[in-house]
């Protein structure tokens, strides 16, 4: 193992923040927790001081053999994707980033993962431990720098997606993988429903697909893996050739689709796959498809109730991906089921007895 | 290590008699079976953890939510613990009942609910077999991926509670991976639905948290699990070796080739041998160890991916490499591995496996503790390996009928995980602690991070009712064994009572 530093100015200030967080505590005020301040449209404004991560940043042990990284929740993504892909590894998740600035910390905090999820996993799932500063300001280990480990609750898992309201994520290990040595993308041309059973069928047989759209009459598909596979594949399908920047564009939603008109609010729809469209009226160029059907993006001025009842019904959620100033949805989020609402507020009273963590970012009642 | 449940280190409980208890449950929930004679209760005095046992005050075997509802409510309102066991096949004595609790058994939760070929799931009660669901897949080309070792008899809500895995998991990924959503019964009778059938679900990732929480938060009653399509291909090679740290190096060159594969696993002499002598899988028994890894996929990767890791195992110093010829040689080099335990069983009266998992890189050093342990406690001890993902299985052989061999197995088997933690790894990757490494606990965690599980716990039982004294030890108990890590030549928690 060895210590890399991306940039000279890499630095571990979990002792500072410790204490940071210790005061926050002992005053009760709250904390807003920042690291490259890309996600704050994602979820409720928070009012609080800044906890700024950005200077907790850099590699703190990588071992390219064990697919193992631990690294300062202030690193950015894009070192930390170069540092990787020096040693030909990624994060299989593919993490969104808004802009350079993004960091891991909050691509873990925020749960999200880019268009190889369904078939590789969510970033929850490549977490494998994490460095926690509780709301009494101790730094304390969960999970490990192992692929398993099932001594002692999951906390790690719980803390991604959490969005900081349980805990500040200090350092976080993750599992990587090779990156697959062929891929081609590629384009057909095909209606919604031919494209959803054609999804559907693809999906019940052992070929190496890593990623899945439709927009405006056209499927996209990408392949990935050995060499044989990708080219036999590309044989069997067709179609033309897609650059593969274009899933990149549609991870950080640099695709012209993300361009939203006036008075329309983007929401993210996660449905189980073979959904079918959904009655919502919704003309189908406001509509991209991404997960092999999964995850649908839509731009709507449609009211959030109506989304939700709709998704509720498909077996899925709605989340407002516009922040409410600017015309989006008072609750981003999903209302929850009152039993399970009743746990998430133990759990938070559990670990952030005086709500010190981005109170409200989620739900407002805690 | 006393493994019966001590309340004076382990929590106290409101005492109750055990025909006010069944007098109770019986007028609440009158159709639920409840089994209180001795007799009765016998089998259900261990899991798969049978050097444990301890006898039930009641056991239940409900048959629908309604009574596993009116059961919950009336043990929450009488302060009774209750255990829930699946088909009792876990090696951590996750489901070791309690003397003064209900022994909730939900192996009557047998059916498959539903597979769905275009969603790829299928949805599915907890006491269905884990090789059922890939059973009841198969029709349409898909399986279920987690396949413990147990598989022909473990139950899916056991493995959700203990997070399963299984030889394949460096590639397809424990339970918490392949689990889409699970219908949970809170202590109170609450039900509530975690996860969905979409990809993820609004509000905190409650689902990860009950993957692996031993039964502890709630109770699991309905599951829906994900489907992979059966890979086109599989193959295996067989590799020799004079020296198990070749072995092991060979390993990391396999995933610095960029490969992972299916399966990659590990045995030692000790291990080769009693496998061989059981199975007659073909194993090379003058060998120091072998490796078997498995490459599944489409394939014209996979015959590529062979050709590659024949030239890394090579060049690691391979002594011999057989390729499986057909699906039949395929299956009779996995028997050897599959039954790797039992054929251990067959050389002594008593085994006692562990579970604790290390970097890979730390391999070689934790075998020659291992070896070292072996040498001074005069007990053999044969090694397994999920080498792939880091996932030792050191089986201690013993005899239970001598005097304190039981109480020596233990003991080194406590080292052996220590050594684990010690290297950077886990006391447990896929058994669970259970009752069983409730003490290594304290070696793994330092009090406040005890202290923040405890407090997850609260947060679903406050009374601590659901499987209390297992995966997670107290405070005091951690000061009693004197485990804690001791900073500053300090005892911590001085406040606490030592016994």
């Amino acid at each position: 193992m060895t210590e890399l530093a991306i940039h000279a100015a890499d630095q571990d200030i979990a002792d500072d923040l410790c204490e940071q967080v210790r005061s926050a505590y002992a005053n009760r005020t709250p904390l807003r927790i920042v690291g490259g301040d890309t996600r704050a449209f994602y979820g409720r404004p928070v009012e609080g001081n800044a906890l700024n991560m950005l200077p907790h940043s850099g590699i703190v042990s990588y071992d390219p053999v064990e697919l193992v990284i631990t690294v300062r929740a202030g690193t950015r993504l894009s070192a930390l994707n170069a540092a990787l892909a020096e040693e030909n590894q990624m994060l299989a998740f593919e993490p969104p980033a808004f802009s350079d600035a993004s960091t891991i910390g909050g691509a873990v905090a925020t749960g999200m993962s880019g268009p190889r999820r369904p078939w590789a996993g969510a970033a929850r799932d490549f977490v494998l431990g994490t460095r926690v500063i509780t709301q009494e300001g101790k730094l304390l280990r969960f999970g490990g720098e192992v692929m398993k480990n099932v001594a002692g609750y999951d906390l790690s898992r719980l803390m991604a997606g959490a969005q900081g309201t349980l805990g500040v994520l200090a350092d976080i290990s993750f599992k990587v993988l090779p990156i697959p040595t062929a891929t081609h993308s590629l384009r057909l041309s095909m209606s919604l429903e031919d494209a959803l059973g054609k999804l559907a069928e693809l999906g019940r047989q052992p070929l190496p697909i890593t990623a899945a759209g439709w927009h405006a009459g056209e499927l996209f598909i990408r392949l990935e893996g050995g060499a044989s596979s990708v080219n036999a594949t590309k044989e069997r399908l067709g179609g033309e050739s897609l650059s593969s920047d274009f899933w990149q564009q549609l991870r950080d939603h640099q695709h012209p689709f993300f361009r939203l008109n006036e008075g329309q609010a983007l929401w993210r729809l996660s449905l189980p796959p073979n959904t079918p469209p959904l009655a919502l009226n919704i003309p189908q160029s406001d509509i991209f498809y991404d997960w092999g059907g999964s995850q649908r993006w839509i731009k709507t001025s449609a009211a959030a109730d109506t989304l939700r009842t709709v998704c509720q019904q498909a077996g899925g959620h709605a989340t407002c991906f516009t922040p409410y100033a600017q015309g989006g949805a008072e609750s981003p989020f999903t209302p929850l089921n009152p039993v399970v609402e009743k746990y998430h507020r133990n759990l938070k009273a559990e670990l952030d007895a005086y709500g010190i963590f981005n109170p409200g970012r989620l739900y407002a009642a805690f | 290590m006393n493994i019966l449940f001590d309340e004076r280190l382990d929590g106290e409980f409101i005492h109750r008699d055990k025909a006010d208890v069944l007098d109770d449950l019986q007028n609440a929930v009158p159709s639920l079976t409840l089994l209180h004679r001795e007799e009765d209760l016998h089998p259900f005095e261990c899991d798969g953890l049978a050097a444990y046992r301890i006898m039930p005050m009641l056991v239940a075997l409900p048959e629908t939510l309604e009574q596993v509802e009116g059961l919950l409510k009336r043990c929450h309102a009488l302060g009774v613990p209750v255990v829930t066991r699946g088909a009792g096949t876990g090696l951590s004595g996750g489901a070791l009942p309690l003397e003064r609790g209900v022994l909730l058994v939900m192996s009557r939760f047998n059916t498959i609910i539903n597979v769905d070929p275009d969603a790829r799931i299928a949805r599915v009660q907890p006491g269905v077999r884990n090789l059922a669901i890939s059973e009841a897949a198969a029709p349409y080309g898909l399986y279920y991926a987690p396949d413990p070792s147990s598989q022909i008899a473990c139950s899916i809500g056991g493995n959700v509670a203990e997070n399963a895995g299984g030889v394949h998991c460096l590639k397809y990924g424990l339970t918490v991976h392949n689990v889409m959503r699970v219908d949970v019964m809170t202590i109170e009778g609450e039900r509530m639905t975690l996860g969905s059938e979409a990809l993820d679900a609004p509000g905190f990732d409650l689902l990860a948290l009950m993957n692996g929480s031993e039964g502890m938060l709630g109770v699991v009653t309905e599951i829906t699990v994900k489907l992979l399509p059966k890979p086109e291909t599989a193959k295996v090679l067989m590799a020799s070796f004079d020296d198990v740290e070749k072995a092991g190096r060979a390993v990391g060159d396999i995933i610095a080739a960029g490969i992972i594969p299916g399966g990659l696993e590990m045995m030692d002499k000790l291990a080769i041998k009693a496998a061989e002598d059981f199975i007659k899988a073909g194993y090379p028994v003058e060998a120091e160890a072998i490796l078997l890894c498995e490459l599944d996929g489409v394939e014209a990767d996979v015959d590529d991916d062979c050709q590659t890791v024949r030239r890394v195992l090579e060049k690691a110093g391979a002594t011999d490499i057989q390729q499986a010829r057909d699906e039949a040689e395929r299956a009779k080099f996995w028997a050897g591995r599959k039954n790797a335990f039992p054929a251990v069983g067959r050389m002594s009266p008593d085994y006692y496996c562990m579970d604790g998992t290390i970097p890979r890189r730390e391999l070689p050093r934790v075998l020659k503790g291992i070896a070292a342990l072996s040498e001074e406690s005069g007990l053999a001890i044969a090694n397994v390996f999920h080498a792939g993902d880091g996932n030792m299985h050191p089986l201690i052989l013993f005899d239970a009928n001598k005097e304190g061999e039981l109480a020596l197995a233990e003991d080194v088997g406590g080292k052996i995980l220590e050594l684990c933690v010690a290297a950077g790894g886990s006391i447990t990757g896929e058994h669970g602690v259970g009752r069983e490494k409730i003490n290594q606990m304290c070696s793994q965690f330092q009090p406040d991070e005890l202290t923040v599980f405890h407090a997850l716990k609260a947060a679903f039982d406050p009374q601590r009712l659901l499987n209390p004294g297992k995966n997670i030890p107290t405070l005091a108990r951690c000061a009693e064994f004197g485990a804690m890590h001791v900073h500053n030549n300090e005892l911590p928690h001085p406040e606490l009572p030592r016994f």
